[in-house]
């Protein structure tokens, strides 16, 4: 059936800030889609309260709002742009709870628009727990016993007839959230009343443990007409028990013997029939590894992380199909674009292998609890293709970027107890621990029955412990050379276990011949022809890509997992690069290994390799495409960090050079830079050693920041305010190897400001100032962002143009640089200096209309910013106001502290935009999930220095109506001024103290700013940390408390104004409803 | 132990030999599936061919003798990337190592599956040798190669004299082919009682056995060499008991009616085949394992319909013969390895049965 004619005008909602559980996976379906809606020539109006995303670009959609995702707010929009129809299945879940919403009371109905694709009884079906379990037992498909409770009383009841271990799983909620497994009813009641509340439903299912079967996926698609297919089936290496975000995943399943699979690829037709799916599915199983038992352990009935996954490992664009089948398509009417030839109702043969593990982000919170759990904890994630597991296995070990490049982990001291001991820990260092436990000589036998993972997973670890052993002890013939390089080690881990340096190792190799080759991803293992142009590599082939030197050619480097400090906004920079480079006439090539991102979608640059972003591994691409040029200023530390490695191939990079990156990493070149332009900057020192940091410290005297050079999103920074914090967070950043001095600084406690500029060696662009809400001392993505900036004099405004100007011209900047400025007493100070693309850059180019890495990929290509038609200097302050509101997974993540501070730990922005001011904060708060007022409670309890500024925030929100519970010294501050507060006994005196009243559930707010430096009280924490577990916001600055209560002075919702992104011009005018 | 496969037009792969090291000639064929490389070694079908298995890693989880498409693998050579050295199944009872041995299969592995399947595609199906003698000659092996014919197999797989498998419900006569085990057992499943006859089987003795239906099934080769067979399958036609055909059984009904066969460029082998079902418009996902098929410009359209087409090059997938309750298909309904997508088709044969009743 051909496209339904009556569909013009779509409105497609995206999944909002980047959590845990939802990430860039949904920026990936979300651009497809629209581009594939827009394709067909339908109009689009998006909705998505995160900048940072493609999908909210003006080139993808027809209209677009960068607005909190609330049911109110897409009825707002709805109202005003009249669309016949909501496609809601490709935002995840925040989409579909929104539409699931609209549709139930009566709203879509009214206003006659359809629910495009999958229906509401289909979502209801698959999603509400005891729906689910009625059609699965209407079509026989086994679950495990289980039972939907409302409350703790049932949930006992019914973990009495199944028996510990027992699994929580609360209904509608993110990636698992607030889920869990118990071993005694003490855990089970606190995490099914946990559950309980987070659940959108109030509904927590209870079920049998079935942890240690296999966890099998199916990625299925099904059009009107009842042609249903799989994509890919999905195997975890890592048994039930482990959320399959957190799962090292294999596809295709290996394990399984062709009866197996087809069982559950039938079981996964029957439940997408049964449930009448439209589009794209996911159907998770749990295989009894000693039998054909299984049972059904979830259905998403929408695009999700695991079909982009599975997209990306087949060529097979799964969100492309589900928008046409949402349109009317039946499944062999949309042509396969990969082949050209053929039509999506087939399903992909793979000819390789592809392993995905997960990025964990225990770098950033070194307190979390690591353990993996079915809640997901991981931030992103990276793909590797290769022709055998080992090889794929490997590559994905070093596409992590977590200073790991094989299975040695610094292990092999460990005695052989602890080796064994470390099995039973479900945790991401597993894969680490079984490669260590097969190098001590524990059995694949014993490995198998701890772990429960499968003896076929384990045998291929072993493989690679055998190679470790060989090249140790054997002489490296072109045999054994060949042989390790198919298993891919990289040569610099070759030569570190045989002795020899990367160099040589790479020398020999070349003289035994033996180099990687490339392969094409083509859905169909070579039964037809295909042209994509999607690349992977391996050491046991034919090369079968061929070189095209018709044209100039470009490689972008992309930025590798989303991490927290490094994140979708990067992705961002390198699509629209690598869209400014092909328009301008250039063959672009991307190399990225992160399967969640739009850059790795086959058809966005000429050439995608798929591969590990290491200088070895871009050095075979290097050697075959020979690129006229690289760019690495858009693809964050990932990219940057291969300048010298690039260089070194003879590689060209383009715009700012290598000398000058450096020369603003460099303590003292760029001491002496500054000094040349006559700009001040913190008072610092570059020390390598606790004695010498301690010596800065007592010099420059406290309070200071201490940081590593060259990291990422303030990795390792800290403020410390005496001689042991010194010490300690000495300690910790000497923890992993550093290559790079340290950086002591006096701490300056300013108001921070931020600037992006172009430059083209000699002009700069300066789309706006960003001004932070929080004062210095939190890191930048940590802090809520005002563009423009609100409390600066023209005077200073110049001023930081100026600086921005010289600073750009003596780093000879051609393409991005972000630069950071503390303004303290009337003076502008230079903190932080990096000459590539930052994270605020999709934002200001949203809300400025003015497209900075489009402009900065012209410059880098030798364009003058006076011929892109734009002034020079700062450009003309837009008449709105744009607030960058930043959004964290705190909850997700047992353990980890929340307290704000110069290490950054948000996962992700939303945007709150409005010609008012006190509008756009309400609308960043609510964007982030701030949704005040509830219960008019909050508790307010303070650092000793912030005591009196306190009562003024205390003063203010007494005046809306707040009850303020305090700690005694708080209490007595704000009684004595005029303040009625509460007092509550701290945690650790008897009840009612605050952790009674945070578990009432009638606390809106938790104001507690901890004492600066390495708290010496857990109070603090365990207050933190019970209130975001129970779902409370909590601030840790007074300053975002101060933002916060200004947006709710004089918020009014029910007049909120809406901003359509595409009308603002680049005059910074927006048309306003 | 170095192991070569040799291809008609002279290109050398080199590998690594496994399981059997006697010397075959075959023609070399390519199969996508990803799993069931067990159903594939034991399918009768691929008598006189080697079969290439695309998906790189085989013998993963081992062999489970259950999953065996009949007694013995009928393949003459399994050519593969990579060979588990140890396979993980709850079911599995050994390697596939072991296997190609104690079954006489040469085995090669090493091979750039890929680069050879992409050879296979571009040329169309060769003939080729796998040998371990490192002191091959090529202008001596080539000829041999280049003359090799699969010839009529069909005689060969069939089995020798008529087995019985006793029943409930319909009698159900199987022309056997080189019949897959899972034909028979998706029959007795539905409750038939089955016999199975030698592929040159007399319509007479058929008919004298009084079946509800025949089913002819799938086989190696060319259908035309099946001179006997079709001949036989023409008079089956014309009596108005339901018939049901995979494969070749298809193909050799498609030339009893006067249609025409000829030989495909690389065949559909794989189990990821879209066949669309021209009355509803619904696309299934089959097994498939052929190198011939009906040429759709030969049927009379007086007698037979298409009822099935590949979607992706839209050849020929199945035939309803007007006005008769015969049903053939050249994709495979009982799937292993593959998808059970289509087994509905033997409820209809059932179905056919019930009416003409």
């Amino acid at each position: 059936m051909p496209k339904i004619a009556s569909i013009k005008k779509v409105v497609v909602i995206g999944s909002g800030p980047i959590v845990i559980g939802q990430a860039a996976e949904f920026d990936y379906a979300g651009t497809q889609a629209c581009r594939s809606l827009k394709e067909e020539g339908v109009q689009v109006i998006l909705i998505n309260s995160n900048p940072a995303t493609i999908m909210t670009d003006k080139d993808i959609a027809d209209h677009v709002y960068i607005e909190p995702l609330t049911p109110e707010v897409v009825k707002k929009i709805i109202i005003k742009e009249k669309p016949d129809s909501v496609l809601p299945t490709l935002g995840g879940q925040a989409a579909l709870n929104i539409a699931m919403e609209l549709e139930e009371e009566g709203f879509l109905r009214a206003h006659n628009v359809r629910l495009l694709g999958t229906s509401a009884q289909t979502i209801k079906k698959a999603e509400d727990r005891d729906e689910f379990k009625k059609t699965m037992e209407k079509i026989h498909e086994p679950i495990a016993p289980s039972q939907v409770v409302t409350n703790v009383e049932d949930g006992l009841a019914f973990v009495k007839t199944i028996g510990y271990p027992a699994v929580l799983r609360p209904a509608y909620t993110l990636g698992g959230s607030g889920g869990g497994i118990a071993d005694n009813e003490t855990e089970f009641v606190k995490i099914l009343e946990n559950g309980l509340r987070l659940s959108r439903v109030g509904q927590v299912l209870v079920e049998r443990c079935i942890a240690g079967w296999k966890e099998i996926e199916y990625e299925v698609m099904r059009d009107a007409n009842g042609t249903c297919i799989t994509v890919c089936n999905m195997e975890n290496l890592d048994p039930v028990g482990v959320h399959t975000g957190d799962s090292i995943v294999v596809a295709p399943s290996q394990t399984l013997a062709d009866k197996e699979h087809q069982m559950l690829r039938s079981a996964a037709l029957n439940i997408i029939t049964e449930l009448d799916i439209r589009g794209g599915c996911n159907v998770q199983f749990a295989l009894n590894p000693e039998s054909f038992e299984y049972c059904v352990i979830e259905v998403n009935p929408r695009v999700s992380r695991s079909s982009a996954l599975a997209s990306k490992a087949t060529g097979y664009p799964i969100a492309k199909v589900s928008a046409k089948i949402a349109l009317g398509y039946h499944l062999d009417e949309i042509i396969n674009a990969v082949t050209g030839k053929t039509y999506a109702s087939f399903e992909p043969a793979l000819d390789y292998v592809v392993v995905k593990i997960p990025r964990l982000p225990f770098d950033k919170f070194i307190k979390a609890n690591r353990s993996l759990t079915t809640q997901m904890k991981a931030t992103g994630e990276v793909m590797s293709i290769c022709t055998n597991f080992e090889g794929a296995l490997m590559k994905a070990l070093r596409s992590l970027e977590q200073h790991v490049d094989s299975l040695l982990y610094g292990m092999e001291k460990d005695s052989i107890e602890e080796t064994r001991a470390d099995l039973y820990r479900v945790d991401d260092r597993r894969i680490f621990v079984v490669a260590e436990a097969l190098r001590k000589g524990i059995t694949e036998e014993e490995i198998h029955d701890i772990t429960k993972i499968d003896i076929w997973f384990i045998d291929k670890i072993s493989n690679l412990v055998k190679a470790e052993k060989r090249i140790q002890s054997e002489p490296m013939t072109r045999e054994l050379m060949a042989e390790v390089k198919r298993l891919e080690f990289p040569d610099s881990v070759i030569g570190r276990l045989c002795g020899k340096t990367e160099a040589e190792i790479k020398a020999l190799r070349d003289s035994y011949g033996i180099c990687a080759a490339f392969k094409i991803v083509d859905t169909c293992a070579a039964e037809f022809e295909a042209n994509t142009p999607y690349y992977y590599s391996c050491f046991d082939g034919e090369n079968e890509v061929e070189q095209d030197n018709s044209k100039k050619k470009i490689m972008v480097l992309g930025s590798g997992p989303i991490r927290i400090g490094q994140g979708i906004e990067f992705d961002y920079c390198s699509v629209h690069s690598t869209w400014a480079l092909k328009k301008c006439g250039y063959e672009t090539i991307i190399v990225n290994n992160n399967p969640e991102t739009v850059s790795t979608d086959f058809d966005i640059a000429d050439r995608l390799y798929f591969e590990p972003l290491t200088p070895e591994d871009v050095e075979a691409i290097v050697e075959l495409e020979k690129p006229d040029g690289a760019v690495v200023q858009f693809g964050g530390q990932t990219a940057i960090k291969l300048t010298e490695a690039l260089l070194k191939m003879g590689v060209k990079i383009l715009g700012t050079s290598a000398e000058n990156v450096d020369a603003a990493e460099d303590r003292e070149l760029f001491d002496e830079i500054l000094e040349k332009c006559c700009i001040p900057r913190p008072a610092g020192k570059t020390v390598y050693t606790k004695e010498e940091a301690l010596a800065a410290a007592n010099a420059l005297g406290y309070p200071v920041l201490v940081r590593p050079s060259y990291v990422l999103g303030g990795q390792g920074m800290q403020i410390a305010i005496h001689d042991e914090d010194i010490v300690e967070f000495m300690e910790v950043i000497n923890r992993t190897v550093q290559e790079h001095p340290i950086l002591v600084d006096k701490y300056l406690m300013g108001k921070e400001v931020e600037v992006d500029a172009v430059c083209d060696g000699e002009d700069i662009l300066i789309p706006g100032i960003m001004e932070h809400v929080e004062r210095a001392g939190i890191h930048s993505g940590d802090s809520i962002s005002v563009y423009p900036a609100m409390s600066l004099t023209p005077k200073i405004k110049r001023v930081i143009e100026d600086y921005t100007r010289k600073l750009a011209r003596s780093l000879h900047v051609i393409g991005l640089i972000n630069i950071q400025f503390i303004v303290y007493q009337e003076d502008v100070y230079v903190i932080e200096v990096n000459p590539r693309s930052s994270r605020t850059v999709p934002y200001i180019s949203k809300v400025t209309g003015i497209p900075i890495v489009d402009l900065a990929s012209r410059v880098i290509i030798g364009e003058k910013i006076k011929d892109l038609g734009y002034a020079s200097g700062l450009q003309p302050e837009a008449d709105y106001f744009a607030i960058k509101m930043p959004v964290f997974s705190f909850e997700k993540l047992r353990g980890a502290e929340i307290s704000l501070g110069p290490e950054m730990k948000s996962t992700g922005e939303c945007l709150g935009i409005s010609r008012d001011f006190h509008e756009a904060l309400y609308k960043a708060f609510l964007g982030s999930g701030v949704d005040l007022p509830k219960h008019r409670k909050m508790i307010l309890t303070v650092k000793d220095s912030d005591k009196l500024e306190a009562v003024e925030i205390g003063k203010r929100f007494q005046a809306l109506g707040y009850q303020i519970y305090s700690t005694r010294r708080t209490c007595r501050v704000l009684n004595e001024n005029g303040v009625k507060a509460e007092p509550i006994n701290k945690v650790e005196k008897p009840s009612p103290n605050l952790l009674d009243l945070i578990l009432g559930h009638e606390i809106d707010l938790v104001i507690d700013t901890p004492a600066q430096g390495i708290e010496k009280s857990r109070d603090g924490f365990i207050i933190r940390r019970h209130a975001i577990e129970t779902g409370v916001t909590v601030l840790t600055s007074l300053d975002t408390a101060d933002a916060l209560l200004t947006s709710l002075e004089s918020a009014n919702p029910k007049d909120m104004s809406l901003v359509d992104i595409t009308e603002i011009n680049r005059a910074g005018s927006a048309e306003q409803a | 132990m170095k192991a070569f496969l040799i291809l008609e037009d002279g290109q050398v792969f080199e590998g690594k030999s496994l399981g059997a090291t006697d010397e075959v000639i075959s023609e070399i064929v390519f199969n996508t599936s990803m799993t069931g490389y067990l159903e594939i070694l034991t399918d009768p079908s691929y008598a006189g061919q080697s079969v290439v298995m695309t998906y790189p890693l085989i013998g993963n989880y081992g062999i489970c003798y259950d999953d065996m498409e009949a007694d013995k693998p009928w393949q003459s050579g399994f050519i593969v990337r990579e060979f588990a050295k140890r396979p993980s199944n709850f079911r599995s009872a050994a390697s596939i190592e072991r296997f190609l041995v104690d079954n006489h299969i040469t085995g090669i592995e090493g091979i750039d599956t890929r680069h050879l399947t992409k050879l296979l595609r571009e040329r169309g199906t060769m003939n080729g040798m796998i040998t371990t003698d490192e002191n091959y000659k090529l202008d001596e092996v080539l000829p041999r190669i280049k003359s090799f014919q699969i010839g009529h197999v069909v005689l060969d797989v069939s089995c020798k004299k008529k087995i019985e498998y006793s029943g409930e419900g319909y009698r159900i006569a199987v022309i056997d082919l080189g019949c897959k085990k899972n034909i028979v057992s998706s029959l007795r499943q539905r409750g038939c009682h089955v016999i199975v006859y030698p592929a040159e089987v007399t319509a007479e003795e058929i008919i004298a056995d009084k079946p509800d239906g025949i089913m002819l099934t799938n086989g190696p080769g060319d259908p035309k060499s099946c001179v006997k067979t079709i001949a036989e399958a023409k008079k089956l036609f014309e009596t108005n008991i339901p018939i049901f055909a995979i494969c070749l059984g298809h193909q050799i009904l498609a030339l009893a009616n006067g249609a025409d066969t000829e030989k495909m460029k690389y065949g559909h082998r794989g189990a990821n085949h879209p066949v669309k079902d021209m009355k509803t418009g619904k696309v299934y996902i089959s097994t498939q394992n052929h190198g011939y098929m009906v040429k759709e410009d030969s049927l009379d359209r007086d007698v037979v319909e298409v009822s099935f087409i590949n979607v992706n090059d839209k050849t020929v997938e199945g035939l309803h013969y007007l006005g008769k309750n015969v049903q053939t298909v050249q994709f495979h309904p009982e799937a292993c390895a593959g998808p059970l997508d289509t087994g509905f088709l033997f409820d209809e044969f059932i179905n056919m049965m019930e009416v003409s009743k």
